[in-house]
């Protein structure tokens, strides 16, 4: 677990921690005053948390402060930091689900460019580090070269793939994979799919139809369903995690190119609304730019600078 | 989770309705909503914040005290706003005007934001406009993009040129010379997606730029994208002169605040939207309609004209009182569909509703369903589509097998038809309830149907958002046109003025 903590602080540092417009405000200790309530309102909505979310937080605080409960720009912070922990799920939650009688079966699912595929391939590679077989399905069967992009990767990481031709029923490449996957005895099956905008019905259903040959070849499954999330998106990914979680029945998030300037605090929106607890991170291009979500790990590198100042 | 950004704009005018003038406390309230709007359509927080300002000041001026209805001249001048700032007119692309010379177009942007699928679309919109492209594969980093740009050419049958483990740069290069041969004369860069702290990647950018001498450097941006589009398009800025940007996955139902921001941080004009997953999912830029968009306001005003082109009045007079005595049949049923259907696409119409279009954005309506019921209806007999309670089982086989409704058996599938029947049911029952209340009496009409609120509980047509105000709807089912509409008008002329008045202070 030790590798989390590194690799996420590689990748903010690159460009700034989630907080950074935060803890620039307490650079010192701050008069908290009308402009101190502004600045930490607008410093919250710059993370992507949701105006909705930041203006309720620095309200909470405000109450807090008018109470006396906290009285110095440092203290208000700090209160803050515990309202925004609060909202995330327990460890317990992050676990990735396991079926005891068979080959687990995970699904990668959501909107187009949020990194899908590569995800795909990073999510192999940590399960066979961890010692574990596992096969590849390549479902999306209707972007350009998909398969092809997959295929690129189940040989750099070493993995089996089932594959069909371009253009064909993704259900059937899951049923073909799952049956391999019984044949071969192997751990895990990560299917990736198709990116698909939440709001297209049709392609929701397809998403429906995978599951019904999935879980006829293999009880329970999909054991797991992922949404990649994109953590440069804002606003839209609660409605993208709604229709997600009310079409696929996703079971958590995995929060993708947390390397740039993103700040990634709709997952705290997200988190509030549906509590879909985030599984995985991914920092970087490379298949090892990845590792399992640590809330309070999380925590610690979003408020680092906070508990330096 | 949120409500839309016209419900709440709908909201804080209806703080304004009927207090006559306004006061700076109530502009103060609507403002702030308006700029928890425009949050949560991501527009930056500096640029909301200068929005509002800028927004607060013209309405405090005597134009809104004055206005007759202020919440019609608040609209206005929010959507004026936004239009500005989206950058008034619309701008094409620079081609190059020497004989012999290529139009060099680099598209450039974060990963996943759409670039080789954008790159796709833009060739083969201007191979159907008659240019000869060359589609470029510069992205040799993520594996298989040059495997999907190839694939995507013969699709829309463009060349493509690449070079599997080459340099991007000489890559580049070298499709200068091919177009001359091939007589190419655009050459459209897919480079790689980059962040723009990746260095050594923004240097690889900056080396093409120099030995190709692009025309055109497009930023493609994600619609969906939140806050960090200013960074990211203020940091492209500064190591690339763009001169355009192309907005992509605007098929969902991210309001695209990101546009905004975009164009006041680098100051390009947004040259095309992508809407779709096809090779033609693509359109021009209008700074009105992305207001409209993201304000979620529609255009009430095209859609009134496109409602009286197509509903005559006497008609829609009877279907009134139709509606009024709750005697309306499957016939007239079929009526009203072929109206609608007149009017082009049932999903286009509803985007132009104000209110409603922010929902229904990107979402599927088969039109295919609405031929189904019509097929339906038009296999039944005439005292059928009067009397439906008539209809038994012998009947309903009847009309099944008619409308080529057939199970695997090859037996008539009579759900259809049953579910048709009994939706028809549902639909009279509401329209009597709606008849009770006065909705259907030529005044309700004429004004706005804003006894609506009251109904939307028990309605027969549960997934139908609310609401909340309608102007101009009056005009779809009938009652005088002029009431109905002259709102409408007035405020169209308005802003016909405001526009000549803005060219001339140009």
């Amino acid at each position: 677990m030790a590798g989390f903590l590194s690799k996420l602080k590689a990748g903010l540092q690159k460009t700034a921690s989630i907080f950074t417009p935060v803890s620039d405000l307490i650079k010192g200790e701050r008069k908290v005053d009308e402009s101190f309530w502004e600045d930490l309102e607008e410093a919250l909505i710059v993370s992507d948390i949701g105006p909705a979310v930041a203006i309720e937080m620095v309200e909470k605080l405000r109450l807090m402060h008018e109470d006396g409960a906290v009285t110095s720009s440092p203290e208000v912070l700090s209160a803050l930091k515990k309202l925004l922990v609060m909202g995330i799920p327990s460890v317990y939650e992050m676990k990735l689900g396991k079926n005891e009688n068979g080959p687990t079966v995970i699904l990668m699912v959501g909107v187009n460019g949020t990194g899908k595929t590569t995800t795909t391939a990073k999510l192999a590679r940590f399960i066979v580090d961890n010692g574990k077989s596992v096969l590849l399905a390549a479902a999306d069967t209707f972007r350009a070269a998909a398969g092809e992009q997959l295929d690129i990767w189940a040989n750099r990481i070493g993995v089996d793939i089932v594959r069909h031709a371009d253009g064909a029923d993704p259900a059937a490449v899951v049923f073909d994979a799952c049956e391999a996957a019984i044949a071969r005895n192997v751990d895990y099956v990560i299917v990736d799919t198709a990116g698909r905008i939440h709001t297209k019905d049709n392609l929701m259903q397809q998403l429906e139809k995978i599951y019904r040959i999935a879980g006829k070849k293999i009880e329970g499954a999909p054991h797991e369903v992922l949404l990649v999330l994109d953590a440069t998106t804002g606003q839209n990914a609660l409605s993208q995690a709604q229709k997600f979680t009310g079409g696929a029945n996703v079971t958590g998030l995995v929060l993708t190119k947390l390397d740039g300037t993103a700040k990634g605090g709709i997952v705290l929106a997200i988190n509030r609304e549906i509590r879909l607890p985030i599984k995985f991170i991914g920092t970087g291009e490379k298949e090892v730019d990845f590792a399992p979500f640590d809330p309070e790990e999380f925590c610690e590198a979003l408020f680092e600078d906070l508990a330096e100042a | 989770m949120f409500d839309s950004l016209t419900d709440k704009m709908n909201g804080v005018f209806r703080t304004l309705v009927g207090k006559g003038s306004i006061s700076e406390g109530n502009i103060n309230d609507a403002v702030r909503e308006v700029r928890v709007a425009l949050l949560e359509a991501d527009v930056s927080v500096g640029i909301a914040r200068d929005f509002v300002n800028r927004v607060k000041e013209e309405a405090l001026g005597e134009k809104v005290l004055t206005a007759v209805d202020p919440s019609e001249m608040f609209v206005k001048i929010v959507h004026d706003a936004i239009v500005d700032l989206l950058g008034g007119e619309r701008e094409d692309i620079r081609w190059s005007t020497l004989p012999g010379e290529p139009t060099v177009i680099m598209l450039c942007g974060l990963q996943g934001a759409g670039k080789t699928t954008t790159a796709g679309k833009l060739a083969n919109r201007w191979k159907n406009e008659g240019k000869k492209p060359l589609l470029v594969a510069a992205d040799v980093q993520r594996p298989a993009a040059i495997e999907q740009l190839k694939i995507l050419g013969q699709q829309i049958g463009v060349p493509v040129h690449h070079q599997h483990g080459g340099d991007p740069v000489e890559i580049c290069k070298q499709a200068l010379e091919i177009a001359k041969l091939q007589g190419a004369d655009t050459i459209i860069l897919d480079t790689a997606g980059r962040l723009h702290v990746d260095d050594a990647l923004m240097d690889e950018l900056e080396r093409i730029v120099k030995k190709t001498k692009p025309a055109e450097i497009i930023f493609t941006c994600d619609s969906m994208i939140g806050q960090s589009a200013v960074d990211t398009a203020q940091e492209f800025k500064k190591r690339l002169p763009l001169t355009g940007a192309v907005m992509t996955k605007l098929d969902s139902d991210a309001r695209g605040g990101a546009a905004l921001s975009l164009r006041e941080t680098t100051g390009v004009c947004i040259k095309y939207v992508t809407v779709g997953e096809k090779m033609d999912a693509i359109e021009e830029f209008h700074p009105e309609r992305m207001a409209g968009r993201i304000l979620g306001m529609g255009d009430v005003v095209s859609l009134v004209e496109k409602a009286q082109q197509v509903v005559d009045e006497k008609e829609a007079e009877a279907m009134r009182k139709k509606l009024e005595k709750n005697s309306f049949t499957l016939e007239d049923f079929q009526k009203q569909l072929a109206q609608i259907k007149k009017m082009g696409s049932i999903k286009d119409l509803l985007g132009l509703l104000p209110g409603i279009g922010s929902k229904l954005k990107g979402l599927d309506i088969d039109e295919s369903k609405f031929k189904k019921i019509e097929c339906i209806i038009q296999s039944m007999t005439p005292e059928e589509r009067k009397n439906p309670e008539i209809i038994g089982l012998p009947r309903i086989k009847r009309i099944a097998a008619g409308s080529g409704h057939f199970d695997i058996g090859g037996q008539p599938a009579v759900k259809p038809v049953k579910d048709l029947l009994k939706q028809f049911g549902e639909m009279r029952k509401m329209i009597g309830k709606l008849g009770k209340l006065g909705l259907f009496s030529k005044d309700a009409f004429n004004g706005e149907m804003g006894g609506m609120d009251g109904v939307g509980g028990d309605s027969a047509l549960p997934e139908m958002p609310r609401l909340p105000q309608m102007p101009g709807m009056g005009g779809m089912f009938g009652g005088s046109k002029k009431s109905a509409t002259k709102a409408q008008r007035d405020v169209k002329k308005e802003r016909k003025k405001e526009k000549k008045n803005r060219k001339k202070r140009r």
